[in-house]
């Protein structure tokens, strides 16, 4: 039982994980319609980003202590404005003169772009994996149960962004614009909202979430590599059609089922088969209910 | 861009004074982008902990080269392609194909079967070793996979993005069959077409309720578990080592070796892998017209004509009383079925497998050379294959690049960058592929333009 728990917690902050960078592919879709396959070499700037902060702050100001908080909240805030400032340009070039234009040419568009980031950090920082030194490293022990500070942490965050977001999807002129673009760009953009702009900030905070991911892997496993952009990104793209594409509740929903089946089926089973079964259980899922578990049913119109 | 033109008093002012303004926002941006990227790189030291140090120089560099590109994109770029969009509206349209562009497909074919000797001739039997392997034989491989997957995206409209699983079915019958039961080349090469083809049936059979996007999603998670389970069951497969010592293709029997009854001692020439090589190229061309021949006249049968309907519009489709399963599932099995052919071929060529090989960034190559030739054209596809694979496998050459940028330079390690980043640009300038895409080839009366050529994105 208390192995079961263990994994449960353990899967949760994986789950946390891919709820967020699951955040950024299921709000560009719902918006523009496209999948951002260059999501995931976001996340992947962002653990970067978070690296290098680190690197130069950890010396000036150490690890102890209050320096601390200082030190993960400048990782976490640099790493979003960094992933922003690059998802703003990918999509004001890559994706922006290509919108009205068929369907496939985004996304190819999508994938030159994935390609190209990860080779981009593969030849200025080379290709080796990079371990930093472990942040925060107490245990405590509750009830049997080993409960790592980085996990609250990674949980905690997670949960603040996601009121935070929530928040600002559903309660602000911000948010009502974007869910007025996802309904209908044109009738948005003819009720005076500013559609380009809309989907600017769409992609801004989708960046923001996945730097923040970003950085918690880096904490989470101590390790960045130019290639860890990939398969996180296809299991939070699984995670968000999971939950049902377009949904904000169906992407951390799916985030966190992704996790729980992830570690219970390694606990259980074979570690060697756990993204066969992520993989499996995502065909399923499409298979009998495709428009995912908290989706809407697409309406064909004719 | 929000500057307003100015018409009355001078444009050229106004052009240059844009441009400046531009290109040092684009400056401003290079800077932010780069900061943490190129202005800082991190490397273990010896006592392998990681260190950083500043490179402002190489970031200054990129930022320069930003700024000043988008100056001149401003000033002279966008005036000459404005110019040159006016041009061509005022011309009269060129009636008609040109004959030199009719005869395009017959000429590349006499000098593809030319060109094994042009390179003996040119290079010699050890020189052209490279000219055959690397560029000939690789680059009818994607030709070959992207027609293959054309029949699946093009015709039939079904994103698949795991199309590389088929080819690996494809290179693992033949590794497999052949290492363990001896089976030969010829015998082997329809069985893994075959094989593949049923892997196709199987992965398209539960996919076939799923649109657009999902269908991607799931072909992806396909293609990824094959190649988890190429990994992970090492019982048979050898996991990541692969399997190696592959038997190679023989002759009528006659096997490429420097035995006594091999190729050049039989047709009394000098021993050299060179003949082998030949030989695959011979092979894989053939396969490559098999599959242009089977694709063109498909398309003007019952079955390829219901792809291109269900490309254009499901509903109708069915609607009419086309069954859209075996349709799809048609689609699915010979797009399928032409990756075993290629997959067999491979590992037939290099005597090794492994699930290295497999990765997802091959589907997307595939699929970038099938949309960026123009979905549907067997021509554009062979273009974009010959650009994007020959292009990177030239920067392999590119030796003289190291006088310029110091020995350190390796052109390889910019070869994917480079191809991810001619993938966004041909997009960007020619969103419908080099050739355009293929209008369906049935029509009632007259040519319209189809319903697909207004698809919006995410509606297809």
């Amino acid at each position: 039982m208390e192995y079961f728990v263990q994994q449960l917690i353990n899967g949760l902050t994986l789950g946390s994980i891919y709820g967020l960078v699951a955040i950024g592919y299921t709000m560009v879709y719902g918006i523009i319609g496209m999948v951002n396959f260059a999501h995931g070499d976001i996340f992947m700037l962002g653990a970067f980003a978070a690296l290098i902060v680190f690197l130069i702050l950890s010396p000036i100001i150490g690890i102890a202590g209050v320096a601390v908080i200082v030190l993960l909240l400048a990782m976490l805030v640099v790493a979003m404005f960094m992933t922003s400032l690059w998802n703003w340009t990918i999509e004001r070039v890559a994706y922006r003169p290509l919108r009205g234009s068929f369907r496939l040419a985004p996304l190819i568009t999508a994938i030159g772009m994935s390609i190209f980031l990860s080779n981009f950090i593969q030849v200025a920082q080379g290709p080796r994996n990079k371990p930093i030194p472990g942040l925060v490293n107490d245990v405590y022990t509750i009830a049997g149960l080993s409960v790592s500070l980085k996990q609250i942490i990674i949980m905690i965050v997670t949960a603040t962004l996601l009121a935070v977001f929530w928040y600002i999807v559903n309660h602000t002129p911000l948010g009502r614009a974007q869910r007025a673009t996802e309904q209908d760009r044109k009738m948005a953009a003819l009720l005076g909202i500013d559609v380009d702009r809309t989907i600017s900030i769409t992609f801004i905070m989708g960046a923001a979430l996945a730097a923040v991911a970003g950085a918690m892997y880096l904490i989470y496993y101590g390790v960045a590599s130019y290639s860890d952009g990939f398969v996180p990104g296809v299991k939070a793209f699984t995670a968000a059609v999971l939950g049902g594409i377009g949904s904000l509740p169906g992407a951390v929903l799916g985030g966190l089922l992704i996790g729980l089946i992830e570690s219970l089926w390694s606990a259980y089973f074979t570690i060697a088969y756990k993204d066969v079964a992520t993989f499996a259980i995502l065909a399923f899922v499409l298979i009998f209910k495709p428009s995912g578990l908290l989706g809407r049913p697409e309406v064909e119109k004719v | 861009m929000a500057a307003v033109q100015n018409s009355s008093t001078h444009p050229e002012d106004n052009l240059v004074q844009k441009g400046i303004k531009e290109g040092i926002f684009a400056g401003v941006i290079a800077f932010g982008l780069f900061l943490l990227y190129i202005g800082v790189v991190t490397e273990q030291n010896i006592h392998n902990e990681l260190v950083y140090r500043f490179r402002w120089f190489a970031l200054a560099v990129f930022v320069i080269i930003a700024a000043v590109g988008r100056f001149l994109v401003v000033t002279v770029g966008q005036p000459w392609l404005a110019a040159r969009k006016a041009d061509a509206k005022n011309k009269v349209a060129d009636s008609g194909e040109s004959a030199l562009k009719k005869a395009l497909p017959k000429l590349a074919l006499v000098f593809l079967l030319a060109y094994p000797m042009l390179a003996v001739g040119l290079a010699g039997p050890q020189g052209s070793l490279k000219y055959v392997d690397n560029f000939g034989i690789q680059i009818l491989i994607y030709v070959m996979l992207g027609w293959g997957l054309n029949i699946v995206v093009g015709l039939a409209g079904l994103l698949d993005l795991g199309y590389v699983a088929f080819y690996a079915v494809g290179a693992y019958s033949y590794a497999l069959l052949s290492t363990y039961f001896g089976l030969s080349f010829w015998v082997l090469l329809p069985l893994s077409g075959i094989l593949a083809a049923f892997w196709g049936m199987i992965l398209g059979f539960p996919v076939l309720r799923l649109r657009g996007d999902y269908l991607a999603i799931v072909t992806l998670a396909f293609g990824e578990i094959i190649r988890l389970v190429l990994i992970n069951w090492s019982d048979v497969t050898k996991g990541t080592f692969g399997i190696s010592s592959i038997p190679k293709a023989t002759l009528f029997g006659i096997k490429f070796d420097a035995s006594k009854d091999g190729f050049a001692a039989l047709m009394g020439l000098a021993p050299s892998s060179a003949y082998y090589k030949i030989f695959l190229f011979y092979l894989i061309l053939a396969l490559c017209l098999l599959t242009a021949y089977v694709t063109i006249r498909l398309r003007r049968m019952p079955i390829g004509r219901a792809w291109e309907a269900l490309r254009e519009d499901e509903i109708a489709c069915r609607a009419l009383g086309i069954n859209t399963v075996t349709t799809k599932l048609t689609a699915f099995a010979i797009g399928a079925m032409f990756g075993g052919f290629a997959g067999s071929f491979f590992a037939a060529r290099q005597g090794f497998v492994s699930p290295d090989s497999f990765i997802f960034m091959e589907s997307a190559i595939i699929l970038a050379i099938v949309v960026l030739g123009g979905m549907g054209s067997l021509g554009g596809i062979a273009v974009a294959a010959l650009v994007m694979i020959g292009g990177t496998e030239l920067l392999r050459e590119m030796e003289f690049l190291k006088v310029i940028f110091g020995p350190d330079f390796t052109p390889e390690l910019y070869r994917m960058l480079l191809f991810g980043a001619a993938m966004v640009l041909v997009m960007l300038f020619k969103p419908r592929g080099f050739v355009g895409s293929r209008e369906p080839t049935a029509f009632l009366r007259e040519r319209k333009a189809v319903s697909g050529s207004f698809t919006k994105e995410g509606h297809g």
